[in-house]
């Protein structure tokens, strides 16, 4: 079935590096789009016109356009617009930043605007300062919201990094490829072993954090 | 800008397009498909079929669309199952639209509320009537913001189908600008492709969105 | 009066609590019969049991004389003669309140759609709503909906009519308009088994009114005796809670 490819030499460990570049592409892009994305989400709430319209723009243009789009954009066409040469890696962590700090500054307006009123009122009427409000009050309450829907974004960002393949960066898939390619002769089969383990490899990095984020939804439901 | 080059390529692209759009429905109607049959299997809990399911979802939902992809083309074909690369790419992107949009319906069903069953047994309904007439319609409208959502995650995911030789719009794109270095004009070809593929989903699925609610709830 | 519903040392427990305690009761037609009773006492899971939201577990209940078992395909035509209204209205949101009225009629009785309008839009029109029949339940206030409720179980021309707790959610300005439809089903003579809260209600509307407490019947007489002159101390109590003195 090919999956005796993956025990010799040092095969499965050269696949686990690659998904170790992909991983590492979106952990930077995650950590960059969390920060980004709580500050633009915040600004939204301030229901400034001008903020407002930018906002509108970006979320539709990362609504509708895919991934991929934007990685050959950036890729492809920042060398020959700007006359900057990008390698790969830095092009596919813009394009994943630009994509995750949308996904994520809609997560906090929501975050944000799901708050009641009667929250912030009921603890002016306790006496507390607006300092206080935020700091006891408030930011618990939406830390406690925004907590599992990050890490569901991190989950969604390992997912889309497998496109960088595409752009031609060493990661599993292409790893794997070489794999197949340097055994054609002596396993012809190795396209069902090798992908059938990077499928489960994928789910193994997957799921346990797809498991905690639902664990701590539920957990922190009301 | 060369507006030559963009005329030469265009005939290209709307092949691409056409293709694109082809297998993005059929791989998107195989997934309401999946969607709607899986959704019922966990929604009655009916045993094994409902554990069948949840591991799927959970396979499909936990892994990226080209691993899949590459998985079905590349692999399947060594344990002697092999189709064309169009029906692949439309049942790759069933089986994950199809993990996603089980989610949306079985979450729709079970938002239902339950004094709504309750009070249409107390009227006398069979479990059948119950079921079409109060539950089902309430879940459809309920699902509608997730399942509106999912087809343009689907639609936007068919830009992968180029890793397995389709001759989408990103192979086109790739290949022409492979071969002639009119980076601009592609790039520009390919967005406004894909806004035409994209935009008037996502328009029409906000106003079927704030239609459903308003019947429902509202506002 | 012929005897309607009667029921014989029903039980029903939720794990370890004991909800309903071999309760026995007697209604007869045309009756209107008034449970109340400390919240938690049982009387809705009862109300429930009657039409079989939940499963009876010890005892029989018979309607017209019929025995009414948890056997599903009979529950439906045991369900047809027994309208009940819930607390929370719950009416369909998806439907018109004309669609809300005739749904049931016209699926499960087989009736021709344009007699039951016909019949749906009197009813609507003697409570006072027929202006709304085009209308989706969200456009309503919550004592117009429940008022469409009584409607939707009324067309289906039940024996007996079921009344949960139907002003409990109500604002208090509404709860009016609700309970004035109640009294004039109880002028004409229906079957009813109404829990409530409202003590000024149950004592205008009751032929005879019930203390439920820890599911057992403590106490049950004539309105007039019921509050006037209660016999066991656990009503006293009970009947306390609703005056107040400073």
């Amino acid at each position: 079935m090919g999956f005796e490819v993956l025990l010799k030499g040092n095969n499965m460990l050269r696949l686990l590096g690659g998904l170790g570049v992909a991983m590492y592409i979106s952990l930077i892009s995650v950590a960059i789009s969390i920060f980004l994305g709580i500050i633009l989400g915040a600004l939204m709430t301030l229901k400034n016109p001008v903020i407002n319209a930018f906002s509108r723009v970006y979320l539709e243009i990362v609504r509708i356009m895919p991934q991929m789009v934007l990685l050959f954009i950036v890729y492809f066409g920042a060398t020959k617009v700007l006359g900057i040469n990008l390698s790969a890696e830095i092009s596919s962590i813009i394009v994943f930043s630009f994509w995750g700090t949308a996904e994520m500054s809609d997560l906090v307006r929501g975050a944000l605007s799901g708050i009641d009123k009667i929250q912030y009122e009921s603890s002016m009427a306790l006496g507390m300062n607006t300092r206080q409000t935020y700091f006891h009050v408030i930011i618990p309450q939406i830390i406690r919201r925004l907590i599992p829907l990050s890490i569901n974004l991190i989950t969604r960002m390992i997912k889309t990094t497998s496109l960088v393949m595409m752009i031609g960066i060493v990661e599993v898939l292409k790893v794997g490829q070489q794999i197949i390619e340097a055994n054609r002769k002596s396993s012809p089969n190795a396209a069902f072993g090798v992908f059938a383990t990077i499928f489960l490899l994928y789910f193994l990095a997957c799921y346990p954090i797809s498991c905690l984020s639902k664990y701590l939804e539920k957990k922190w439901e009301n | 800008m060369n507006f030559e080059v963009i005329r030469d390529y265009l005939p290209l692209y709307i092949k691409a397009f056409m293709l694109t759009i082809k297998i993005g429905w059929i791989g998107i109607a195989l997934s309401l498909g999946i969607g709607v049959f899986s959704a019922f299997i966990l929604h009655f809990k009916i045993p094994i079929a409902s554990q069948i399911v949840k591991v799927y979802v959970e396979l499909f939902r936990n892994t990226p669309l080209l691993v899949q992809l590459f998985f079905v083309y590349f692999g399947l074909p060594k344990i002697g199952i092999s189709i064309s690369a169009e029906a692949y790419g439309a049942i790759g992107l069933g089986l994950l639209g199809g993990s996603y949009m089980t989610e949306s319906f079985r979450s729709g069903l079970d938002a239902v509320k339950v004094s709504q069953t309750e009070s249409a047994l107390a009227l006398g309904m069979s479990k059948g009537q119950l079921f079409t007439s109060v539950i089902l319609p309430q879940a459809v409208t309920l699902s509608v913001p997730a399942v509106v959502a999912n087809l343009i995650f689907l639609l936007k995911e068919t830009s992968v189908f180029s890793a397995i030789s389709l001759m989408d719009l990103m192979f086109t794109a790739k290949d022409l600008i492979g071969l002639y270095y009119n980076t601009t004009e592609c790039l520009v070809m390919l967005v406004v492709f894909y806004i035409f593929m994209l935009l008037p989903v996502s328009i029409l699925g906000s106003v079927i969105e704030k239609k459903t609610r308003f019947k429902m709830f509202g506002d | 009066m012929e005897e309607i519903l009667r029921v014989n040392n029903l039980s029903k427990r939720f794990e370890d609590i004991e909800v309903l305690n071999n309760l026995s009761l007697s209604v007869k037609k045309g009756e209107v019969v008034v449970i109340v009773g400390p919240s938690g006492c049982g009387k809705s899971t009862f109300l429930r049991c009657l039409n079989g939201l939940e499963e009876i577990e010890e005892g029989e209940i018979f309607l017209d004389g019929e025995k009414v078992s948890s056997n599903k395909k009979n529950m439906s035509k045991t369900r047809e003669k027994i309208g009940m209204v819930f607390q929370s209205y719950d009416l369909f949101p998806h439907k018109t309140i004309l669609q809300n009225i005739t749904l049931a009629p016209i699926k499960v009785k087989k009736r021709k759609k344009a007699e039951v309008e016909e019949e749906a839009l009197k009813l609507l029109d003697r409570v006072g709503l027929l202006s709304k029949k085009d209308n989706y339940p969200r456009q309503l206030s919550g004592g117009q909906k429940q008022r469409v409720a009584i409607v939707r179980a009324l067309i289906m021309h039940p024996e007996v009519l079921l009344l949960d707790e139907i002003t409990a959610a109500l604002d208090p300005e509404m709860v009016r308009e609700v309970l004035d439809v109640v009294l004039s089903l109880a002028k004409e003579g229906r079957t009813m088994l109404i829990v409530t809260h409202e003590m000024a209600f149950a004592k205008a509307v009751a032929d005879r009114v019930i203390f439920l407490e820890n599911g057992k019947i403590v106490e049950e007489g004539s309105p007039k005796e019921f509050f006037e002159d209660p016999k066991t101390d656990r009503l006293k109590k009970f009947l306390e809670t609703f005056s107040y003195e400073k």
